[in-house]
């Protein structure tokens, strides 16, 4: 039987989490090397590619700049979808899951399609900054995350005890804040990081939308990566799994990481 | 009054989707179509061109073989993290969470270092005498279908794990018991328990892969573009974004067509096993 004590399985199952895990320990190992290229095993051990990491402009304003747009991007989602969600769940309206498909329509478009459209429409053609398309790009790229998440939590959530709220004499504000949101904490948390974390790990949507003065991140490192192949790729990359885990590690204290992906 | 103020909450989330998403869409169409008295002309031509042709079918195979390969290692991997204790299950869902969190430059790049004329896996084979000099592996069909596996194999398992969890293990003791070895077990009561999750997680890598441009850009080199690739190519490097929305518009409809197909397949197995 397969269970824990089927041994083919238990050989399956360590050989597929060590080829898992052993790609991310080499890119640890080689940000120590001591030659000016990529090479395993290493010689030597050096942090000099952790300090030349700061030499990089491209990767500390890229850090800066992905930061920013990836809490802005989460916070409009949430701002935009937690009504639209509500409008959804608490209405009774006719057209509905009508809405709720094309609230998660933009997921069915490649990303590399949705920073190729919006950069038509949002920069040439209705003239906005480059700044405010990627926002909007990555908007659209959190939206589905809210959407998806705090609706399914909303439908859980008996419409009762709001209901009673308004009786005791809450106004619908009152009660929406008082009642309804401290019970899909949750939810909109977990949707935060998701929307956070997939925002600053993009790299199709913002490669259309970014520019000499806007660089984020994943792209710089993308651009580096393509035109050099020494240890600093590494230290950066040691630094953003660092980033993803710390980031875990506040999620599981406060609501279990099981739940980014219910 | 009511309806009023559901329209007022909705109105945000659906000015922005239509106006950033629809109709960009709508914009990158028209040009594709108006180029000449015959409306489908543009595409007709993309179509007729071989080397159109095989962009178009190494995407869909690369696609296709990373979906098989994620299901073959997945599949198994979520079978034995379902059935440990709860407290390793816990754990080795957070190990298998960490990479699918972590950027998809990263975990590429990981794979450069493995799959490199000096890399690793040649290092390995060279000492081990099974080969005389480097093989090219980077750069080929077969690293993007390595790379997207690697990309995709922790969301497969992720979305497997849950629904074997939910499986009622006395039906395989039962089987078990009926004389049915591991595999007898694995694919007539398994597997046909898990229709609906295993077709899930084939839409989402096979439309993943299939639309992804960090991977086959990082391991494919120039001379192995996919539609996601051609898209950037034509735009940025050739300047020609009228065929560049024409590869849009095929891959979206590439991508919806083939999503949509699965769909009704699962929809299809799901009925035959109400019925049986």
């Amino acid at each position: 039987m397969l269970d824990r004590k089927n041994k083919p399985l238990l050989i399956f199952g360590l050989v597929v989490m060590f080829i898992i895990l052993v790609p991310l320990v080499l890119v640890v190992i080689t940000s120590f090397g001591n030659q000016p290229t990529i090479s395993l095993p290493i010689k030597g051990f050096t942090f000099e590619w952790y300090k030349n990491i700061l030499q990089q402009p491209d990767f500390v304003d890229g850090f800066k700049m992905s930061l920013f747009v990836a809490l802005i991007a989460s916070f409009s989602a949430l701002l935009i979808g937690i009504p639209a969600v509500y409008a959804l769940t608490r209405y009774n309206l006719q057209h509905a899951e009508w809405f709720q498909s094309f609230f998660l329509s933009p997921t069915l478009i490649p990303e590399i399609v949705v920073g190729f459209a919006l950069y038509q429409t949002a920069v040439i053609s209705f003239k906005l900054p480059l700044l405010i398309s990627l926002l909007v790009g990555h908007f659209l790229l959190c939206l589905p995350y809210v959407i998806r998440l705090v609706s399914a939590s909303m439908l859980i959530l008996d419409p009762h005890i709001e209901e009673a709220a308004w009786v005791s004499g809450c106004t619908k504000g009152q009660a929406f804040f008082l009642v309804v949101l401290p019970n899909i904490k949750a939810s909109v948390i977990a949707a935060f990081m998701m929307c956070f974390i997939n925002s600053f790990n993009n790299i199709p949507i913002s490669l259309f939308l970014n520019g000499p003065a806007l660089n984020m991140l994943p792209t710089a490192i993308l651009n580096y990566l393509q035109n050099n192949y020494d240890p600093t790729v590494s230290a950066i990359s040691v630094v953003l799994m660092i980033f993803t885990a710390v980031m875990m590690w506040v999620v599981e204290k406060f609501l279990g990481v099981n739940k980014l992906v219910k | 009054m009511r309806k009023r103020s559901a329209i007022l909450l909705l109105l945000p989330a659906f000015v922005g989707v239509l106006i950033f998403t629809f109709y960009p869409l709508i914009q990158i169409i028209i040009p594709t179509l108006n180029q000449s008295s015959d409306y489908g002309k543009l595409y007709l031509e993309f179509l007729k061109s071989s080397y159109n042709q095989t962009v178009i079918f190494r995407t869909l195979a690369i696609a296709l073989f990373t979906t098989l390969v994620v299901l073959v290692l997945g599949l198994p991997l979520a079978i034995w993290i379902a059935r440990q204790d709860e407290k390793v299950r816990k754990l080795l869902s957070v190990i298998i969470l960490f990479p699918m969190l972590t950027n998809a430059v990263i975990r590429n790049f990981a794979w450069i270092i493995i799959l490199g004329k000096n890399g690793v896996f040649n290092d390995l084979l060279l000492k081990l005498h099974l080969i005389s000099a480097p093989i090219t592996i980077l750069y080929t069909n077969a690293a993007i279908v390595i790379g997207s596996a690697y990309l995709f194999l922790p969301i497969m398992v992720t979305s497997l794990v849950g629904s074997i969890t939910e499986l009622n293990i006395e039906t395989e003791e039962a089987a078990a018991v009926l004389g049915a070895g591991a595999m007898t077990n694995l694919f007539k009561v398994i597997i046909p328990q898990l229709t609906t999750g295993i077709l899930t997680g084939c839409i989402l890598v096979f439309a993943g892969t299939m639309t992804a441009y960090t991977t086959p850009q990082l391991l494919g080199g120039n001379r192995h573009l996919v539609m996601a690739t051609l898209i950037y190519q034509q735009a940025m490097t050739l300047g020609d974004w009228t065929n560049a929305s024409v590869v849009a518009i095929i891959l979206i409809i590439l991508s919806v067509v083939i999503m949509f197909a699965i769909n009704k397949l699962m929809k299809k197995l799901d009925r035959r096993k109400v019925n049986a």
